[in-house]
């Protein structure tokens, strides 16, 4: 079986570029458990023992893992197989799978091969929408990296509340925004990943305590009296007339099922999230990203000059350009005299935007807008935009990443054959919510 | 503060980055734009408001004080080229 699902995983990936890394010989579980017949592809930027980890990037080229994450323990353990390591934007810096490191491959959209997957998880939700066999992948968001591509390839992906699932094992992107979640096909799969995949992890300072939950009994749920809020400003200036409608379309199936609907504006939110995400984003990512130099793992250059010298080289040959454009911003954004006008700010500002979200929640069950702004755009297209209108790209999901909510796509549609993505927010560890509404629209 | 090329090549020495002449040009003029449309924060007043240094507030992330494994010199090795007996071999210090 396994020799098999190797041989398919290849064939794709020759024409689709979904992953990094596939084993030679996939690890067989003796143990039966909750995951038992899964084959499951982890994103680059989660480790997976003795299996090359590189977060897309060329600067860990040849890293391999002396330790599981904690995510990959908690898979072997229920007997899932893991299948392979997926392609993204280097260090998850990108909402189109298309600034990968340098010399690696860009996966190419499974609908439409001039376009593009979205990101930063690309890898994930193309194997996620090809694979004919029991397929889970595990992905990991910081401003919109599950969802997006999740929307962009028409699969299901969550983005769980921040804490909820462990990144022991998680190669940085930025610590206050990184989330692990699952992709599938189906909303029951995503239901199992999460029960498998969340609780507490001592090895992770972020990990929330809370009682183990059986994600699975909310699929039984009805909607009837849920109350729901649909974000007026989700639907403005630059969002696809189609996507609107075909949002606007399943939200009255929703209310025809029993929910309630009404219009809620987000003002701060959709002034404020975009640019208070960047700040925060890159000032991280500068930080987590100083610790690649060459030294005790990944890409090696010769030893020659001094400590800064040879940093200094390694560094400039084997990090991407998105990399190092973020690497400028957010050093620049912490520097002495600017470091109270950008990242202090902005961390002040977030407390503003998650009281607007806290408050919606005391009034609704789950707020409702479209994933992406748009169907998947041609590479093409990508081409002309500048990096701010790449970063613009994100502005419908850096307000739940920056809150810390989980929000869910649900694939609701198309476009010129290509696929239509909602996305479901719920308030903090309100994930049960969201798979009530994904399991309502299928049925 | 104005954008400079010079700001930036400041910057990138200190996150030990060589930029070539055209990566500097480039980044110059994208940082200008990119800086000056997240200047929009400014405009919130944030006065008496508290920072969210993360979304979920977690308290007391303590662990038992009790000792446990650690990685072993062998695999703390195993990804590295340059090490020398038992330990990494880093470029000249001074």
């Amino acid at each position: 079986m396994s020799e098999k699902i190797i041989k398919e995983v290849g064939e794709i990936n020759k024409e689709y570029n979904y992953f990094n890394e596939i084993p030679k010989d996939l690890e067989e579980h003796l143990v039966k458990g909750k995951l038992s017949g899964y084959f499951v592809s982890i994103k680059d930027c989660i480790v997976v023992k003795d299996m090359e980890s590189r977060a897309g990037s060329k600067i860990l080229s040849g890293y391999k893992p002396v330790f599981d994450a904690g995510v990959a323990e908690k898979i072997k353990k229920e007997g899932g197989i893991i299948i392979g390591k997926t392609a993204q934007d280097e260090f998850g810096f990108g909402s189109f799978s298309k600034n990968v490191g340098v010399d690696m491959k860009i996966p190419l959209n499974p609908f439409d091969r001039e376009r593009c997957c979205g990101g930063s998880s690309g890898g994930s939700a193309g194997i996620t929408q090809k694979a004919l066999f029991k397929h889970i992948s595990i992905a990991e968001s910081t401003g919109g990296s599950i969802v997006c591509p999740a929307s962009f390839c028409g699969v299901y992906g969550l983005c769980p509340t921040y804490g909820l699932v462990s990144r022991y094992g998680l190669m940085d992107y930025a610590n206050s925004l990184d989330k692990i979640g699952p992709m599938a096909k189906n909303v029951e799969d995503i239901a199992l990943a999460l029960s498998v995949i969340a609780g507490y992890d001592e090895r992770d300072s972020t990990s929330v305590k809370r009682d183990k939950e059986d994600y699975s009994q909310y699929l039984k749920r009805d909607i009837k009296g849920m109350k729901i809020g649909l974000i007026k400003e989700a639907f403005g200036e630059g969002v696809d007339e189609e996507v609107k409608k075909k949002i606007n379309e399943k939200v009255k199936e929703l209310e025809e099922k029993g929910a309630k609907v009404e219009e809620v504006s987000l003002p701060l939110n959709a002034k404020y999230s975009l640019a208070a995400y960047y700040i925060i984003a890159m000032s991280e990512a500068s930080t987590n990203l100083a610790k690649f130099c060459g030294m005790r793992y990944g890409k090696h250059e010769k030893l020659e000059g001094g400590f800064n010298e040879y940093f200094s080289k390694v560094r400039s040959a084997n990090f991407g350009v998105e990399a190092k454009r973020r690497i400028i911003i957010g050093t620049f954004a912490r520097m002495s005299g600017f470091r109270d006008a950008y990242y202090i700010k902005s961390l002040k500002v977030r407390t503003k935007l998650i009281e607007e979200y806290k408050k919606m929640f005391e009034r609704f069950d789950v707020l409702i807008s479209p994933t992406m702004p748009v169907i998947a755009p041609k590479f093409s297209e990508i081409e002309k935009m500048t990096p701010l209108e790449n970063y613009m790209m994100d502005i419908l999901t850096v307000g739940p990443n920056l809150a810390g909510l989980p929000h869910m796509n649900i694939p609701v549609g198309f476009k010129e054959k290509m696929p239509i993505g909602l996305m479901v927010i719920g308030n903090h560890f309100d994930e049960g919510k969201l798979f009530q509404i994904g399991k309502e629209l299928k049925r | 503060m104005e954008i400079t090329k010079d700001v930036v090549k400041k910057v990138a020495q200190v996150a030990r980055l060589r930029l070539t002449g055209n990566e500097v040009n480039k980044f110059t003029a994208e940082l200008k734009e990119i800086l000056d449309a997240f200047s929009k924060i400014d405009e919130v007043d944030t006065e008496n408001t508290k920072m969210s240094i993360q979304p979920v507030e977690v308290k007391n992330a303590l662990r038992e004080d009790k000792v446990g494994e650690c990685l072993s010199v062998e695999d703390a090795l195993k990804n590295t080229e340059h090490k020398k007996d038992n330990y990494f071999k880093g470029p000249r210090a001074i």
